[in-house]
């Protein structure tokens, strides 16, 4: 079987390892494609639809189709970046997200791939939906008036925990998380060095007492872009290995 | 919860063997014995079958047809499809209500009765219609109603209730129901009689290969919608590795206005298992599984009956028409409640035991389907042609229809005409003509293929019906000329948000903001830059949606707003002042009102 294959992402021809995902031949290539639910850990979701690319003019999202020979994606075009906003935007007004005031803020990828793609406001009513904060467990806090439901923590849980502490429950947009007790995060089996306690890239699950460690201003996404630590790969391996056909 | 659930929850769950798979079947069954899963029942089945309680809860709440919460003995669940309230759903609606004295979504307080709305039941030539538990009532109107309610309450069955039964085997001793086949037109390859076997011995008397030769010859495409040519279908899932294959027949007809699989089930049960025997044989499947919406729960024990009786005539089982190492079964999978289950990943995740979501494609089911095993899932429709095709030749079939559509189509039509049912039609029809058959005369907008399909209108009707042009799977809805296309549109957009499983953000989020600004519009606060908002918003929804529900669920807007562009133009108006119409200041200071005690100056009421 071929070990290498080879993709166009907007004109620039990338090699892919043999099995790889388009999202992850992009992010050893030092190409950033915007995402929001996969994370490298566990299973690709392919829920957010953020990494929506066009692969041979068909819309694929790149977390979860296998690069193959001579695909020619598109992926920083201005139709595709209006899609990727109007999602985006999607998620901030499902929810309740207070950028001003949330503890995530400057490492939150929902803040920070909006800020990217030039969001400064949602284009969509806000819904305002009434949820609850679970403040029952003594390390963390599940705030799912911030959750965008992308399925990182039910995943890790499952697959990096050995646990199921999370799922959904409901569907279409009374879709919410739940955890496996009935009875609030306290009684479920989750703890505080559990892989699912760290995964969430909002701030829906996050650890209590250290909110502020890291003083707002001085935070990753603060200093850079979110998908700079992609970008600076390409910096690095030159164009010896990603030559541009243009 | 009381014991007897307890018990009988630990009971059930050993009787299954505690496999995950039959997790939505335990659901089924407590709902049905003690009229709720509630929490604690959440929590034993969790014990039981030794799953995540968030998995137990998860599957709970994404079925229409399971609660938390407790309903009543008699569930009584009218329908609010489109065609439904055009026939009077809402009064039979308000009637059921006062009869009752409770609200819908609610449960009388003696615990009789729980009252409820649900999507298209698949009775729309024969509207208002309503299902009670699992009996099927159709051409409800107020007093009608009041008579159900009146005599249930005095004790009456609801067996006892069906006192006419409808035509065919709707009469049968294992049916006896009241549906009516409606069946208007037929044709050679659905509606036409089949000595069970005999197209299966002439499949068998062929290679495995040369099956699915005669299928790709015939060139059949898929009838539920999407069109794959079938033997393709076949093709990579008998060239998939794995020890074991399964058959999955599509019997979850949610599209609203389709009901032509229901006929088939009733009417010619032997021709799509038949069918699905077939396929078995040619992808070297031992196990075929009919995945049943809940809806048509009442016709599972004919269909199990029938099962049995190809069983006993060495149709199924071991040893097939003799054929030594030919081994085939079927069961039936019940579904609960949820239209997303029509879609092929979903309806595996759902026979899966899990909640009806799609699944992620690559691996697709030809490679990776049920339990991961290689799968064919293909439409009841689709099934009953393979039949009739190996029985009567693959060239005999590709000669009927028109020529990226051989052969014929059940369409389902409903609405606005006279002649509402089943048509066996040749493929390429041109909509007027089949609009005349229908005796549609007024038809001023048709929705052809459901609400996922396309709404046109007069300048569209000389086009044909196939899958290059006009494509359905089998949903037609009339409307003349003094129905509201925005209405239409709004209602259907209710439709997709009710039963988006909610996996992915432009369908869970999309759907909703876009059938909110839609009723912005409808309720005449609108703007003309609303109508550019909905198109880009809709093409987002399509653009970057998981999967087939997504991608054709802004249809009922996309496809209006191209052909009835004038029904929303009237409805806009220019907002100068950029006032946001949509903004009530009243309501959003009533708050503030109440806890300051006194009324607001600037904006008084």
């Amino acid at each position: 079987m071929q070990q290498t294959v080879h993709i166009t992402i907007d004109g620039v021809n990338i090699p892919a390892r043999a099995g790889s995902t388009i999202l992850e031949a992009a992010d050893d290539a030092g190409i950033y494609i915007p995402r929001l639910c996969y994370h490298r850990s566990v299973t690709p979701h392919g829920s957010c639809r953020v990494c929506t690319v066009l692969v041979n003019g068909r819309p694929q999202a790149a977390c979860t189709q296998p690069a193959a020979d001579g695909m020619v994606i598109e992926n920083n075009t201005p139709v595709i970046l209006k899609h990727r906003r109007a999602i985006i935007d999607m998620l901030f007004v499902e929810g309740n997200h207070f950028c001003m005031f949330c503890e995530k803020s400057g490492r939150c990828e929902l803040q920070a791939v909006a800020y990217r793609l030039g969001i400064l406001a949602a284009q969509f009513p806000y819904q305002y939906p009434s949820r609850q904060v679970d403040a029952s467990h003594p390390d963390i806090f599940l705030d799912t008036n911030r959750c965008i439901l992308c399925g990182r923590c039910v995943q890790a849980s499952m697959q990096r925990d050995s646990k199921g502490v999370f799922g959904f429950t409901g569907r279409s947009i009374w879709k919410s998380l739940t955890v496996s007790s009935g009875e609030g995060l306290s009684k479920t089996e989750l703890s505080g060095t559990d892989a699912a306690a760290d995964i969430c890239p909002v701030g829906a699950i996050i650890r209590k007492r250290i909110g502020f460690d890291v003083p707002i201003g001085s935070r990753p996404y603060d200093k850079a872009p979110i998908g700079s630590e992609i970008e600076t790969r390409r910096a690095a391996t030159g164009d010896e290995k990603c030559q541009s056909q243009k | 919860m009381s014991n007897d659930a307890s018990a009988f929850i630990k009971e059930y769950c050993a009787k299954t063997g505690r496999d995950p798979a039959r997790l939505l079947d335990v659901a089924r069954e407590v709902q049905a014995r003690f009229g709720c899963v509630s929490p604690q029942s959440i929590t034993a089945i969790s014990r039981e079958m030794k799953l995540p309680r968030a998995d137990v809860e998860g599957l709970v709440t994404f079925y229409a047809f399971l609660s938390t919460a407790p309903k009543g003995r008699y569930v009584i669940r009218l329908c609010n499809d489109v065609v439904d309230m055009m026939k009077g759903a809402r009064d039979v609606g308000e009637a059921f209500s006062r009869e009752l004295g409770i609200k819908f979504g609610r449960t009388t307080a003696d615990g009789l009765f729980s009252l409820e709305w649900t999507p298209c039941i698949g009775m729309s030539d024969q509207a208002p219609a309503a299902l009670i538990n699992e009996t099927v009532f159709t051409h409800l109107d107020g007093d009608k109603a009041r008579r159900i309610v009146g005599e249930l309450r005095r004790g009456s069955t609801l067996e006892g209730m069906v006192d006419t039964f409808g035509d065919g085997n709707n009469a049968h001793p294992l049916v006896r129901s009241m549906v009516m086949n409606n069946i208007r037109m037929r044709g050679p390859v659905i509606f036409s009689d089949l000595q069970p076997g005999s197209a299966l011995k002439k499949a068998l008397a062929l290679s495995p290969a040369e099956v699915i030769r005669d299928i790709k010859t015939s060139r059949l495409r898929g009838r539920g919608g999407a069109g794959f040519p079938t033997g393709m279908k076949w093709d990579f899932t008998r060239q998939a590795e794995g020890a074991e294959k399964y058959v999955l027949c599509n019997a979850d007809e949610g599209e609203p206005g389709t009901f032509k699989d229901r006929v088939i089930l009733t009417e010619c049960p032997h021709l799509f298992l038949e069918g699905m025997t077939i396929a078995g044989y040619a992808i070297g499947a031992r196990k075929g599984i009919i995945y049943l919406r809940g809806e048509y729960a009442y016709l599972r024990a004919f269909l199990e009956k029938t099962i049995q009786d190809r069983r006993d005539s060495g149709l199924l089982g071991r040893g097939i028409c003799g054929k030594a190492g030919f081994e085939f079964d079927i069961r039936v999978q019940m579904g609960a409640g949820a239209y997303v289950c029509g879609e092929e990943t979903s309806l595996i995740s759902s026979c899966e035991g899990s909640r009806g979501d799609p699944k992620n494609r690559p691996p697709f089911p030809a490679q990776k389907g049920f339990l991961g095993r290689p799968t064919v899932v293909n439409n009841v429709e689709t099934f009953a042609c393979a039949a009739r095709i190996l029985d009567q030749g693959p060239g005999w079939f590709a000669n009927m229809g028109s020529n990226g559509s051989p052969g014929t189509k059940l369409l389902s039509v409903s609405g606005d005409c006279r002649r509402p049912g089943v048509y066996e039609v040749p493929f390429g029809i041109k909509l007027r003509d089949f609009l005349r058959m229908a005796d549609a005369s007024d038809a001023a907008a048709v929705q052809v293929g459901g609400p996922s399909g396309q709404m046109v209108g007069p300048a569209d009707f000389d086009r044909t019906i196939c899958y290059d042009d006009l494509a359905t799977g089998g949903s037609i809805i009339v409307f003349d000329s003094k129905r509201d296309v925005l209405e239409i549109a709004s209602a259907f957009m209710e439709f997709f948000v009710e039963e988006s499983c909610g996996f992915c953000t432009p369908c869970r989020v999309g759907n909703f903001l876009l059938k909110q600004r839609l009723d912005k519009v409808l309720s005449g606060r609108g703007e003309p830059s609303d109508l550019d908002a909905l198109r880009e918003l809709a093409e987002t929804v399509r653009f970057a949606s998981r999967c087939g529900f997504g991608q054709t669920s802004p249809n009922p807007i996309l496809t209006t707003l191209k052909n009835f562009r004038s029904a929303y133009e009237k409805r806009v108006k220019p907002n100068p002042e950029r006032i946001e119409p949509s903004f009530d200041i009243r309501a959003a200071l009533a708050d503030a009102e109440n806890i300051t005690g006194r009324k607001s100056v600037l904006f008084p009421a």
